[in-house]
């Protein structure tokens, strides 16, 4: 059956933020599906709020609007292009809610609108837990025993324990485990909250049974292969997001396998879906091989995007062209290009997923795992054994020094382990200990293990290696075990074996070293920065070699560079890629900290850094050189001093004056920075980098912030009430261009990922703006940049100060470039291959609409956290959204972000008293727009004072036993914001507890006045604008 | 553990460390890509003479069972592996005496074998046992498999019932038949009834109908049994299984070849002509029919284009070159067997 001709325009939709649950698969997966839509000539239009996405770029589809993923946004952009289908399965939980949502409302039949890749009762039978459960029995299987509760009153007899699971919610979230009556009815409760439509399953708990996903396709022929088997190695009660998994499943043996096998393709029918991929989850029990279907997602996934990458079936783009009516047979294997799509995949390796967790980010939060899930990212190894792959991935993590982390070591080993994975694991270690550095290297070690074990160095490892000629040996992926002839550029490493797919053109190569696992401070912004390097490379007649271990990337499709080599982002790794590849440079600057750390090994290997050297780098980052520099070019910085003890600290302190900033060096995202106001709050920051023990959630103990301060730590002058600036700009070396100056909303000591900013910047004076651009133009060339360059600046009282200079591509670079519509990876790329801005002549961005990117909090996911914004940065990812003006895009970024302003109800404010005076303005503003105000005593006076009518409010601590207080206003929805800057911050203070409240009652809440300022400016001042696509916005068509 | 080698007849060497049982085997060198079901295919009696290299990157994972036996014994000579995966394996190919090397290079071996085509080799357990010149010199001695004719040594010798009761009844001509097909023939219904390869027509012409097995070599020289295929075609429903197929198909007249390196693995794609579905196959053979009209084909090879299946209504005969009992593999083709059985089912 060939495709379907009556659809000729489909409109795909993106999954948004990155979101715990819901990353950056579905950015490759909407890439995937744009790619091949395109190539088979349909229109495409997609919709998408998350600028740091490759999907979202103006040459992916014909149409590209970033706008916020709510029913308003895209029914409108659907009225407005009026494709012929809406294809929903790649963007996640968040693009399938939206289709029923569409539906619903009536949008699609309104519009005449199919949705395609799976239509409405097949989304609402595998989400929908009653109905997913007459599915599954329909065919013999059994789920577990389950009852849906929509109401506390639902939960006598429940058989314990039990799991808790609310309906339509991402990656698990709002669910839990409940050992006692007590404690489920806890969770019911939030699980209710949390639910969109306040329902929730509680289920026979099948903790401890090992567990199983499937990856599943079907086609319009009723055809259905596996894909992909994956097993956890966590068993049961884990989320499958925090497992450890591997791919194919190891220890069932042939008919169990079918038997699940079969088990998958009978559910895929009997939900019914007809076009497209679908992971299916098993719970299994060891001893018994008791089977329960636990859930399937009628879509690609998380572990789709695994599969993919693990067997080389690309499972998005077959979904895609399934879903235009294309039939597996007539699909060709990418990979071999002459036997068909309609396989499955059998594998010579095996594949290894690790998450990576960021719970130093948040500290006070519950650090164990279930069902709800907690990883911020994940690594995938591959490797021609199961524990050279288990190593690979493990070492991948890039676990910051002492950061609490499940499988902190291979001695912290989860409970109810598979012994085969506990025999495997411990003959590994025997390998290590054993003195062979090839069986050492066949088991998985890395040269910095075995150095550990034999007492010498990683480095003289490498050396003795080399001595003995044990090199590591390069294997394709090719889906078919080598029974195909498969030209495919899909590599990884083992060792003790034969070569394979030396590189053979002639054509100059470059390595493009990728970002390792997401984390937060280091996501898909750099992924989106390595696929433009691969693309620009490419274009400028260079072969990309792309290295990187993050299998949820763009970055790690073999289609984005000529060559992919899926290894550890570490020295030992990355050097014998490029000792194989034989690069006329490596690219460094795209990756984040991740490829800059590994600089210098890289030019102590022989091979050159392309664009800014690692000189420039380590300028940049030395807080003495760095500050003699700015010296001599004359550019004012904050007072500073490197200490390397909190007594040091306190005596610098009073010689550079309070509030000060504390933080280590070589680290992204704000990790362990602190702004303190006395010595007290500077001796606690102090310890928290050099770290005082705490038991992490593996029950070891371990140090915060031990490591991070091997550099010592760094105290700069906090500039109180500053405009914050970022600036995102290109050097050849000699001259600068400056392509983009972003403001912060909220005002400095809020970190910059975590802050909203604006383009164009909405209060630069023109002296303070040339005053930019002069301290910009001459840091570039005085640091050495040949490519991107970031600096972040201050403006207090009109003077400018440069808090820090970043020679590499910037977290702000996919939002500037689409802000002002100019590729800037691209010309940083001309640029590290030799040409000059005077080459490029790029002409002085102008855009015409205002442009806010807006940072999206995890904190829900981590009760006991206090959600407030500070120097440590802890979103997990960003939206854009443009308008005419800063009111109307900040209006839209707030919705796009998951929390959309009120209009109008009862605005709660709680501010420090510094903040008093100007939140005056904010709540007469607020009163002004009909808000009625709510705050408590302190604030109220102040507010009172100003001639305002305030409702007085309790706090918890000083409510008497009857009294409602501010949490209760809260809980009880009477609020529809909340503002509430913190008086200091941490568990239990009453600021916390409010803010706490205002999270699980989903109420928006600010925590910075000058945040306040801009959301009852957008409140005010926000119109109604349709919606323009990026093409129309920058003037390029594509 | 001893360092022991696989060497092939063009003089290849690939080193690995010994985990099964001593000495030398001699066989074909073949690969299968299945990832599960290592201990159904040692045992499956078409691997005899044949030594087999796993292209999963571990075999022995999930131990032994004697319930995943083929046939009584194990069948190929020799296993090669890239990795064992567990010590039970490892006793259970040392008490059967089957020669197994793992850290073996099966990644390029397999490589070799695809470009080079299936070779004569020798899985040796030490070379303390055998050098590497005489292996070679013996290697080059063996018979190729072209030619040869396998199923006497590894049919069952007497007739014997498998499943005594039920409806219809159906006769399974043994060259080699793995235990999946008695036993999937019995889960659908079916009395069944085990017969040599050497069984005369009249022995079987009075049962509702016939399974021709799998089994193991060329059949080419297998003119007695093409011979008594011939003249049961038309006479009672025919089914024929992967050699049993091979059968079908010289038996009405076409040559069948040798495959460069067969088929064998678990993930064939199959396309069903007829209802244009595709079956993800269980395949086990280094010999195919070669059709002289293509049309006549059922069933063909995704991966090849080679025939997968016939059907002969006039002569009552269908047969398909994979392995619809599965075992190890997936069930997509079970209805096949199941559709036969329910068809033969008097009412």
């Amino acid at each position: 059956m060939p495709a379907r001709r009556d659809i000729e325009s489909v409109c795909v939709i993106g999954s948004g933020p990155i979101v715990i649950g819901q990353a950056c698969e579905f950015d490759y997966a909407g890439c995937q599906a744009l790619k091949v839509l395109r190539e088979d000539g349909y229109r495409t239009i997609v919709v998408n709020s998350n600028p740091a996405t490759i999907m979202t770029d103006p040459g992916f589809a014909d149409r590209t609007y970033i706008e916020p993923l709510d029913l308003e946004s895209v029914a409108s952009v659907l009225e407005r292009e009026r494709p012929d289908a809406v294809l929903p399965t790649l963007g996640g939980q968040t693009a399938l809610n939206l289709a029923i949502e569409l539906a619903e409302a009536g949008v699609l039949e309104e519009l005449g609108v199919e949705l395609i890749g799976a239509p409405v009762e097949v989304i609402r039978r595998a989400e929908d837990r009653q109905e997913f459960r007459e599915a599954v029995m329909s065919c013999g299987l059994e789920v577990p025993t389950s009852r849906i509760v929509t109401s506390l009153d639902e939960l006598e007899d429940v058989s314990l324990p039990a799991v808790v699971r609310p309906a339509f919610t991402l990656g698990g979230h709002g669910g839990g485990f409940a050992d006692d009556q007590a404690a489920l009815e806890r969770q019911v409760e939030r699980g209710l909250a949390e639910s969109p439509i306040g329902q929730v399953l509680v289920e026979e708990s099948v903790r401890g049974w090992d567990e199983f996903e499937l990856e599943v396709i079907r086609d319009r022929a009723d055809n259905v292969v596996v894909v992909c088997s994956i097993e956890n190695l966590d068993p049961m009660g884990v989320h499958t997001g925090d497992s450890v998994t591997v791919a194919p499943q190891m220890t069932l043996s042939d008919e169990a396998y079918q038997e699940l096998r079969d088990a998958a393709a009978a559910v895929i029918r009997a939900v019914g879906v007809e076009t497209g991929g679908s992971n299916i989850q098993f719970a299994r029990r060891r001893e018994t091989g008791e089977l329960r279907v636990i859930e399937m997602n009628p879509r690609v996934s998380r572990s789709s995007a695994l599969a993919s990458k693990a067997t080389g079936y690309p499972i998005a783009k077959v979904a895609a062209k399934l879903a235009v009516g294309y039939t597996l047979d007539e699909i060709p294997n990418d990979l071999t290009k002459t036997t068909p799509a309609s396989f499955e995949p059998t594998l010579d390796y095996v594949v290894v997923k690790f998450p990576r967790f960021a719970f130093e980010k948040f500290p006070g939060a519950d650090q164990t795992l279930g069902t709800q899930m907690k990883s911020v990212g994940e690594t995938m190894g591959i490797g021609r054994t199961f524990t050279e792959a288990l190593l690979k991935a493990f070492r991948s993590r890039e676990l910051d020094p002492g950061a609490p982390t499940p499988w902190a070591t291979l001695d912290d080993l989860p409970e109810g382990l598979h012994p085969w994975f506990r025999d495997e694991i411990e003959r590994a270690k025997t390998e290590l200990a054993c003195g062979d550095l090839l069986r050492a290297k066949r088991a998985g070690w890395g040269d910095d293990s075995i150095g550990a074990a034999l007492g010498v160095s990683g480095v003289e490892v490498r050396r003795r290696r080399h001595e003995q000629g044990v090199l590591p040996a390069f294997r394709r992926v090719d889906s078919c075990a080598g029974e195909v002839e498969a030209g495919s550029n899909y590599f990884y490493s083992t060792w003790g074996e034969a070569d394979e797919g030396l590189p053979e053109s002639d054509k100059p190569r470059v390595v493009i070293l990728g970002s390792g696992p997401n984390r937060i401070g280091q996501g898909i912004e750099f992924d989106y920065c390595c696929v433009h390097a691969a693309q620009t490379f490419r274009e400028l007649g260079y072969e990309a070699v792309m290295v990187n271990c993050n299998p949820e990337t763009v970055s790690t499709d073999y289609d984005t560079s000529d060559r992919l080599y899926f290894e550890p982002l570490l020295s030992e790794e990355v050097l014998a890629v490029c000792d194989r590849e034989q690069p006329v440079g490596v690219v460094t600057q795209f990756g984040g900290q991740t490829p800059l750390r590994l600089a210098r090994s890289i030019e102590e290997g022989g091979h050159r850094i392309l664009g800014t050297p690692h000189a420039a780098i380590d300028l940049a980052e030395d807080r003495a050189r760095f500050g003699s520099l700015v010296e001599e070019l004359g550019v004012r910085c904050p007072p500073w001093a490197i200490v390397a003890s909190a007594e040091q600290a306190i005596v610098e302190a009073s010689d550079i004056g309070y509030p000060v900033l504390v933080r280590p060096s070589y680290v992204l995202g704000g990790r362990a920075m602190r702004i303190c106001y006395d010595d007290d709050e500077l001796e606690e920051a102090m310890s928290a980098v050099h770290g005082p023990e705490f038991v992490g959630a593996t029950g070891t103990r371990v140090s915060a912030g031990s490591g991070l301060a091997q550099n010592g730590v760094l105290l700069d002058r906090f500039v109180e009430h500053a405009i914050e600036l970022d600036v995102d700009a290109l050097c050849d070396g000699d001259a600068v261009f400056i392509a983009a100056v972003m403001q912060h909303v909220e005002e400095a000591g809020v970190h910059s990922g975590d802050s909203a900013c604006v383009l164009p910047a909405p209060s630069l004076t023109l002296a303070a703006a040339l005053e930019v651009e002069h301290v910009v133009k001459r840091l570039g060339p005085a640091l050495g940049v040949v490519g991107l360059l970031n600096v972040q600046l201050a403006i207090a009282d009109g003077t400018v100060y440069v808090l820090e200079a970043n020679p590499r591509a910037s977290r702000t670079v996919p939002f500037a470039s689409k802000a002002i519509g100019m590729n800037l990876v691209a010309a940083a790329c001309r640029l590290a291959a030799g040409e000059k801005l005077s080459d490029l002549a790029l002409s002085t961005p102008r855009p015409t609409q205002v442009s806010v990117k807006a940072a999206v909090l995890p904190f829900a996911r981590f009760p006991g956290a206090d959600p407030v914004l500070g120097p440590e940065m802890r979103s997990t990812g960003e939206v854009m959204a443009s308008a005419a003006d800063l009111p109307t895009a900040l209006a839209k970024a707030e919705r796009a972000a998951g929390r959309p302003l009120p209009t109008s109800g009862t605005a709660f404010l709680s501010v420090r008293d510094e903040d008093k005076p100007a939140a005056v303005a904010v709540a007469a503003a607020l009163a002004g727009l009909g808000f009625e105000i709510v705050a408590t005593e302190g604030t109220a006076r102040t507010l009172r004072a100003a001639g305002l009518e305030i409702e007085e409010v309790a706090k918890v601590a000083d409510a008497l036993p009857d009294e409602s207080t501010v949490v209760d206003l809260v809980r009880r929805g009477r609020c529809d914001l909340v503002i509430n800057t913190p008086q200091g911050s941490g568990a239990r203070t009453d600021g916390y507890l409010i803010r706490e409240a205002a999270l699980v009652a989903r109420v928006p809440c600010v925590t910075t006045i000058s945040g306040a300022a801009a959301a009852v400016h957008a409140i005010a001042n926000a119109r109604a604008e349709s919606a323009l696509s990026l093409q129309e916005r920058i003037g390029v068509t594509t | 553990m001893t360092t022991g080698y696989l060497l092939l007849e063009d003089g290849t060497v690939f080193r690995g460390r010994s985990v099964g049982a001593d000495g030398a085997a001699f066989g074909e060198a073949v690969f299968t890509t299945a990832m599960t079901g290592y201990q159904e295919t040692v045992t499956d009696p078409s691997y005899a003479e044949q030594l087999v290299c796993f292209t999963a990157p571990m075999v022995g994972n999930y131990g032994v069972s004697d319930e995943r036996d083929e046939s009584d014994r194990p069948h190929a000579r020799a296993i090669l592996m890239r990795q064992l995966g567990g010590q039970e394996w490892a006793e259970w190919l040392k008490q059967r005496g089957l020669v197994a090397l793992e850290e073996i290079d099966t990644r390029a071996l397999v490589l070799c074998l695809r470009e080079s085509g299936a070779m004569r080799a020798v899985a040796v357990a030490s070379e303390e046992q055998l050098s590497v010149a005489e292996a070679l010199e013996a290697v080059r001695e063996q018979p190729l498999m072209e030619g040869q004719a396998l199923v006497a040594q590894v049919s069952s010798r007497e007739s014997y019932v498998f499943a005594e009761t039920g409806s219809p009844r159906v006769a399974v001509v043994d060259y080699g038949s793995k235990r999946s097909i008695l036993r999937r023939l019995a889960a659908s219904g079916a009395a069944v009834t085990v017969f040599p390869h050497s069984a005369e027509v009249d022995e079987l012409e009075d049962f509702d109908g016939v399974v021709l097995s799998n089994g193991p070599g060329d059949p080419e020289p297998l003119h007695a049994e093409t011979e008594t295929v011939r003249e049961l075609l038309g006479k009672v429903p025919v089914l024929g299984i992967c050699l049993g197929h091979q059968l079908v198909g010289l038996a009405i007249g076409h040559e069948t070849f040798k495959l460069p390196f067969g088929h064998r693995g678990a993930n064939h794609p199959v396309l069903e002509k007829q209802s244009g579905r595709v079956l993800v196959t269980s395949q086990n053979h280094g010999f195919a029919v070669r059709a002289t009209d293509a049309e006549q084909a059922t069933h063909v090879s995704l991966y090849d284009g080679t025939v997968e299946g016939f059907d002969f209504p006039e002569l009552k005969a269908r047969s398909v070159q994979f392995h619809p009992e599965a075992g190890p593999g997936p069930h997509d083709a079970w209805p096949i067997l199941d559709r036969w059985v329910e068809e033969l089912r008097p009412w």
